[in-house]
């Protein structure tokens, strides 16, 4: 049976949630390393590492930092992407909760390899309390001296999904309605007030002091070579245990469903698992045996994403679950450009009709259709996911579609 | 006591960007944005009233106009609604006698769904003033609202 393996997440009798907890277990010894080392030298070790984005795109997290170091300039920024609004997600909330002294770390290395002096945190308003801790963390910290001249700032998102994307969260950060922008030019050369912005995920910062720590061999030598470490995955749903738990990112979607969460509630059949958030693809029983990494789960149509795993079961209503998915993004659609702003509400228009008995084979070809343009036309990654559901369910339960047809 | 909104807001005038700050800060204390705030914030942040109503408007979490003091949201995003959410909807309107959206006379409670608030460790999941109740029955939504005085 596979197991876990903590490394981010603290065992379950350590205590690191406090700074006095934190360093009395070595906290902040990797941040004191890498200021002894050359910056070059520092982003090459992140680099060779193949640490790549938690957040769900997947980069790697070294050559993002290249970019920003590489531009001349006195302001830079670095920013930790706490917005963590994607459905069946908490593994950033547990991570600040329960070692946010790595996070900050993870900020003042990333801070002092490109050459910034300020760093953000973008917290979702939804978690005022985790905000409140923050504060005190990063009081603690400062008093301590450990940060040393990097200053941080928590600023709170306002419930809006399209803020977890980089470039609106810039937008909002900026006190601006939080509409994504344009690209190329990309935030690490041209971010936050037009400064080189290095936006990372919760999870990716939290990963920084330990390879610094323990060196990129290590961390490589973790889970699937071409997306190496551990991942935090929460499941939910009608899995038996509806929880938080950190695996190798070479283990299977079968063994996170039936070794770490028990199988299916009461005994039931399983139907079918989305995994990444409510932007990821609809995975049926045959496709269980893949690796969870980035580039497997890529292969067969689907995402890793946030870690979100949404398990059904054999008695759950696809065709009712998508048309749920499908007003999410209509509501969180931010207008800015019309294939989302219109596609998402047509979208969500035939999914309601055919879930309530009234669709016809034409909504079917017409979904299809809308998707594959929304996937290419629509301006931010928001829209371009917005149809996998629905396209992925067509694919592999299109019979529940059609059960359902007028 | 409610602080005068003017106040509240001049705090956070000298911070780049602090409209958003500002706005959470008006919510803190009123549970809403009054009206008359989003031009008193257009003014601080130097931006056209325009662009101060396009920002509390944008983000779904901000309402500019009156709710009542218990704010209660229901996640109905996929797990929670797998979950039951709608049953759990449907027992608090029962109780309130009020639809989601609405506010109850005594402007006591205001009903309002909410994407996944990140709890889904437990669902289905309200909150009430943003703490978190989790596992919600709709047998349990009486004694939950009983708490609220
Ligand atoms: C609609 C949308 C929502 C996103 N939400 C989040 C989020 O909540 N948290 C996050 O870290 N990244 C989110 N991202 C990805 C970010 O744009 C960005 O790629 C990421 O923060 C980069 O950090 P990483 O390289 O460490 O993963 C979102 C992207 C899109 C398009
Ligand atoms: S794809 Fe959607 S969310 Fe993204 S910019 Fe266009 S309208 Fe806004
Ligand atoms: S899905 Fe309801 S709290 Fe996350």
């Amino acid at each position: 049976m596979a197991q876990e393996m903590r490394v981010l997440l603290p065992a379950d009798a350590e205590d690191l949630t406090s700074y006095q907890g934190y360093t009395n277990a070595g906290g902040y010894k990797a941040l004191e390393k890498a200021r002894s080392m050359d910056r070059l030298d520092l982003i090459e070790a992140v680099k060779n590492s193949n640490l790549r984005g938690r957040g769900g795109a997947g980069f790697n997290a070294g050559m993002k930092w290249r970019f920003s170091y590489s531009v001349d300039t006195d302001e830079k920024y670095v920013i930790c992407n706490a917005d963590e609004g994607e459905p069946g997600t908490y593994k950033d909330r547990i991570l600040l909760e329960t070692v946010p002294h790595r996070v900050l770390e993870g900020m003042a290395i990333c801070a002092y390899a490109i050459g910034a002096r300020q760093g953000y945190i973008y917290c979702r308003g939804e978690y005022p309390f985790v905000v409140e801790a923050l504060n005190q963390a990063i009081k603690d910290a400062k008093d301590s001296g450990a940060l040393g001249d990097f200053e941080v700032e928590v600023r709170m998102g306002a419930g809006a999904y399209v803020c977890g994307e980089e470039s609106a969260l810039i937008e909002s950060i900026e006190g601006h309605r939080g509409e994504p922008r344009f690209k190329p030019p990309f935030p690490p050369v041209t971010g936050l007030w037009g400064k080189p912005s290095i936006v990372n995920n919760v999870e990716t910062l939290a990963y920084i002091p330990l390879i610094v720590e323990k060196g990129s061999d290590w961390f490589k030598s973790i889970g699937a070579a071409n997306y190496p470490g551990t991942k935090l995955l929460t499941l939910t749903g009608d899995v038996v245990e509806r929880k938080i738990i950190e695996v190798p990112t070479d283990v299977t979607i079968r063994q996170v469903i039936y070794d770490f969460g028990g199988g299916i509630r009461g005994d039931k059949n399983f139907k079918a698992v989305q995994i990444g958030g409510t932007s990821g693809g609809f995975i049926p029983e045959e496709l269980l045996d893949t690796a969870i990494d980035f580039d497997s789960m890529n292969a067969i149509g689907a995402v890793l994403g946030s870690g979100a795993v949404f398990v059904m079961d054999e008695t759950r209503d696809i065709v009712d679950v998508v048309e749920r998915i499908a007003k999410f993004f209509e509501h969180e659609s931010c207008g800015k450009c019309i294939p989302c702003r219109e596609g998402t509400k047509r979208m969500h228009e035939m999914m309601e009709r055919i879930n309530h008995g009234q669709g016809t084979g034409d909504d079917l070809s017409n979904l299809e259709r809308l998707g594959l343009v929304m996937c290419k036309a629509c301006l931010c990654g928001l829209g371009q996911a917005a149809p996998a559901p629905v396209l992925t369910t067509l694919n592999h339960f299109r019979d529940e579609y059609k059960a359902k047809l007028n | 006591m409610k602080s005068d909104y003017t106040e509240i807001i001049a705090a956070y005038k000298e911070k780049p960007g602090g409209i958003i700050e500002a706005y959470h800060a008006l919510q803190r204390a009123y549970n809403y944005i009054p009206e008359e705030a989003v031009a008193s914030a257009a003014q601080a942040f130097g931006m056209s009233k325009a662009e101060a109503w396009g920002v509390a408007t944008f983000y779904s979490y901000f309402k500019v106009g009156e709710r009542g003091r218990y704010i209660i949201r229901i996640c109905e995003s996929a797990p929670c609604h797998i979950a039951g959410a709608d049953k759990v909807v449907a027992a608090l309107e029962k109780h309130l006698g009020i639809k989601m959206g609405e506010t109850t006379p005594d402007g006591k409670f205001t009903l309002e769904f909410t994407e996944c608030v990140g709890q889904c460790q437990a669902t289905p999941v309200i909150t009430i003033n943003c703490k978190p109740y989790e596992d919600v029955t709709p047998e349990g939504v009486g004694e939950i609202l009983a708490k609220c005085q």
